[in-house]
């Protein structure tokens, strides 16, 4: 008799869930941009209280189907229905109505606002803002409690780490009453503790009913903390799976389309002669703190030392100093010959005549001029070369479009139209335009830091290729990366910066994650 | 030089230091919304020939300012629909909007009155009166006290004094109040005002709408309070100094006042004393009246301290994704 009653209730229980109408349920949601269907279709059930990934490659079309979701776009075709109710969402007022609340990629905050004030920024309670303050500083109290959300409300958000300018995005959201989160690629700007941190938050968010939706390409991340995800691909939703029931290479093969090889094939290095020696490399920034503090280096020719570290413990400043456009002490040769590091006989110029190339880490700022077409990027830092000059006067502009159309095919730049601004390509696109300008000249000397960065899966694999190519051609390559799978898969041998000193070197078939991680931590020497 | 003196200097530099004030507000309504203004010479000059010309043939000061602000206000809005609206480049915009000043007032002057492009003279109440505080005959031979009050502060026009107050008011504007943090977001960082659900258009609308008004009172203040009537170009350069000023003050009110000041002393006193004798050398009068202009310039160089502008002025707002 109990037995059945208990059945019973969980049957209602059962019902109950399943009638449980979903958080957002998009129906045929379809969106052009001209002639390019950026959504095509799209149709998703998220429940509440879940947290569902959605993983494309970039340009796949997910940050135009939230931009749908939050009113900046308005959909061509489709139905948007918020906790089963039919809703029209005309602007972001009215996403913010519906309780929908948006963390962007990139911040929509004032830098030198409060924390407060960004906060109350257009949910004020009234004219005047002494009210709002003090009831939104209770409201931060109660939620930083609940959620391990905390900032202090005063400090002006250009003293806050970017972990805790996020934070205020997500508080943001959650003083408008949002109990749908969309966040778009949350920990591209994240150091892994903040990352982290910010898992353990969303999982609080969880845990009290409330339904994420989380957009990213990496992998990881979706296996780490979704319940459910949908992959897109060219405008169209290839799939939605429960989490745990897939597994990374399938999400991977259902992104690009086809299987991908995450771990690099590569056969063993064949090192010739030393190309590159650092002894005793320092480096002081201008606020007087030593960045380096005595680094010693080797590289030979046809290998790759890959850099590991958590971002900020020297190694932007290594290959600043070996790029030519930072000012260090110490020694540095190439193929024996000692390099001007005082800035004053040198510079980058000197450098790629050296033969010394760079891949920076900062594509948008130190790689590319954004607003110049792909084959003017495509002779930066060679522009002086004599291929490029028609005569003492004029360059020879036609030339260097066929040349930059020919490089873009060889390195499946997509679309490959070489008088296209480079802003209007893609992560992982811009990157290889900077790659095959680089590795063409055929360096002794590549550096590269974070190659990957903010690049779709189709693309770390083939940028990974060229990498592997370049040192089996004879070139010694300095890779520099925060993330320790490609380190792993692509180095040679592996060097670990922590604090601005070398940890130590290792092999990567003989270390592992666990002995990485503590040396990054500077726990082993 | 005695107490007497220093104070009729301080006077006239509150005097000239009014229009200054008045524009150096109205540049920073705008500008903290993110719309930069070097128009304000140009509708400072609109407001000017307009308030003299209807106070002129009205014979009423107050249907002037009605006129100047009107006059002000329309070139306000033809920067507005050029930079907010058809977001075009603000620099030009305001270029443009002083070069059609200059030429339409002097022309439009010609026109109406055949004077050589200026307004018939004002006088009586054609002009706005200068206001005795009570108590101010009655203190006038108390020492020290006496002189400030009824010469210094008292005996100005209410233009002065609506000047004077706009410097607290708008303070609590832009800091106490819901609109203040808004307008203030909007010039750094338009994008979080957007995605607030908070229309920029219609904010930077307001924004310059004010700027309007307040240079609109800018200009009626020089050509009904300061001057009895509108010349060719009055305005001689104080809305570039206006904006000097607000460069100086980090587009803060308080500061403002303090700037503007400054400038209305330096031009106090070489009105006052043409010749400065230090001694050695003699300064000249071409010296003392391009002091301001040269503080203008050493301002802009940046010179004095490092000033941060919005951060979002001067460019259009382009709504992204």
């Amino acid at each position: 008799m109990v037995d059945v009653q208990a059945n019973e209730a969980g049957r209602q229980a059962t019902a109950a869930l399943a009638t449980q109408a979903p958080a957002i349920e998009l129906k045929g949601i379809s969106k052009a941009f001209g002639t390019v269907q950026a959504n095509k279709d799209i149709s998703i059930r998220v429940m509440p209280g879940t947290i569902h990934g959605i993983i494309g490659e970039n340009g796949a079309g997910k940050s135009t189907l939230m931009s749908i979701l939050y009113g900046f776009y308005k959909a061509d075709a489709g139905e948007i229905w918020i906790k089963g109710q039919r809703t029209q969402i005309p602007d972001s007022q009215a996403a913010i109505s519906a309780g929908i609340g948006m963390v962007f990629q990139h911040f929509k905050l004032v830098q030198n606002f409060t924390v407060l004030e960004n906060i109350i920024l257009g949910a004020e309670d009234g004219a005047l803002l002494r009210p709002s303050l003090a009831k939104a500083r209770k409201e931060l109290k109660r939620l930083a409690e609940e959620y391990e959300l905390n900032v202090d409300p005063d400090e002006l958000i250009e003293e806050l780490s970017v972990g805790h300018q996020q934070r205020v995005e997500i508080l943001k959201a959650l003083y408008r009453q949002a109990d749908i989160l969309i966040l778009d690629e949350p920990t591209g700007v994240l150091t892994p503790a903040e990352a982290d941190h910010l898992f353990r938050i969303l999982d609080n968010l969880r845990k009290e009913g409330k339904t994420i939706i989380l957009i990213t390409h990496k992998l990881r991340e979706i296996m780490e903390i979704t319940d459910t995800v949908s992959v897109m691909r060219r405008g169209e939703m290839t799939a939605t799976v429960k989490t745990a029931e897939t597994s990374p290479e399938q999400l991977a093969e259902l992104m690009v389309g086809r299987k991908v090889l995450l771990n690099v094939t590569k056969t063993p290095a064949q090192p010739g002669k030393t190309v590159l020696e650092v002894e005793n490399l320092r480096v002081v920034d201008e606020d007087r703190v030593e960045r380096l503090k005595g680094i010693n280096l080797t590289i030979r020719a046809g290998e790759i030392l890959g850099i590991a570290g958590v971002a900020g413990n020297g190694q932007s400043e290594l290959l600043e100093v070996l790029g030519g456009f930072a000012k260090g002490t110490g020694t540095i040769r190439i193929n024996g010959e000692e390099i001007d590091l005082t800035g004053k006989h040198s510079d980058g110029q000197s450098r790629r005549r050296r033969g010394i190339s760079h891949v920076p880490e900062d594509r948008h700022h130190l790689g590319l001029i954004l607003d110049f077409a792909a084959w003017e990027n495509m002779i930066f830092g060679y522009h002086k070369d004599a291929a490029y000059q028609k005569n003492a006067f004029i360059m020879d502009n036609a030339g260097i479009v066929k040349h930059t159309q020919e490089a873009m095919e060889r390195f499946d730049v997509r679309p490959p139209i070489p008088t296209l601004p480079a802003k209007s390509f893609s992560g992982g696109n811009q990157q290889k335009i900077v790659l095959a300008r680089e590795i063409e000249r055929s360096p002794a000397l590549l550096l590269v830091g974070q190659p990957t960065r903010g690049v779709d899966i189709g693309a770390i694999e083939f940028i990974h290729k060229r990498i592997v190519e370049l040192r089996d051609e004879g070139a010694a390559i300095l890779l520099v990366s925060v993330e320790l799978d490609e380190i792993r898969s692509l180095s040679d041998r592996i060097a670990v910066m922590f604090d601005g000193q070398i940890m130590g070197e290792r092999l990567p078939e003989e270390t592992d994650e666990k002995e990485l991680g503590l040396m990054m931590a500077g726990v082993v020497n | 030089m005695d107490f007497g003196t220093i104070v009729e200097i301080l006077d006239s530099a509150v005097r000239l230091g009014t229009p200054l004030l008045l524009a150096c507000l109205a540049g920073l309504f705008s500008e903290r919304a993110g719309i930069f203004d070097i128009g304000l010479e140009g509708k400072m000059l609109m407001a000017a020939f307009f308030s003299g010309a209807v106070a002129a043939v009205t014979g009423s000061a107050w249907l002037g300012l009605l006129a100047g602000v009107g006059g002000s206000m329309s070139l306000a809005m033809v920067h507005g629909l050029a930079s907010i609206t058809f977001r075009g480049n603000q620099l030009i915009s305001g270029v443009a909007v002083n070069f059609l000043a200059s030429g339409f007032t002097v022309l439009i002057a010609q026109s109406w009155f055949q004077q050589g492009g200026r307004t018939p003279q004002l006088s009586g109440h054609a002009r706005f009166e200068p206001i005795t505080l009570p108590g101010a005959s009655a203190v006038k031979d108390v020492p020290v006290i006496g002189p400030l009050y009824s010469n210094l502060i008292s005996g100005h026009t209410i233009l002065v004094y609506v000047a004077f107050a706009m410097v607290p008011l708008t303070w609590w504007v832009l800091f106490r109040t819901r609109f203040g943090l808004r307008l203030r977001a909007v010039g750094e960082n338009p994008e979080s005002v957007d995605t607030a659900g908070v229309s920029v258009i219609r904010l930077r609308y307001t924004a310059v709408a004010i700027t309007g008004v307040l240079a609109g009172l800018a200009g009626t203040y020089l050509a009904t309070g300061l001057a009895a009537g509108f010349v060719k170009e009055m305005t001689a350069g104080r809305g570039y100094i206006a904006l000097a000023a607000l460069i100086f003050a980090k587009w803060r009110p308080v500061p403002a006042l303090g700037a503007t000041m400054l400038f209305g002393l330096l031009e106090a006193i070489s009105n006052r004393y043409p010749n400065i004798d230090l001694g050695v050398v003699t300064l000249p009068i071409q010296f003392m009246q391009a002091v301001p202009y040269i503080l203008t310039v050493v301002i802009l160089a940046g010179f004095i301290g490092k000033a941060i502008p919005p951060r979002a002025g001067g460019q259009p707002y382009v709504k992204e994704r």
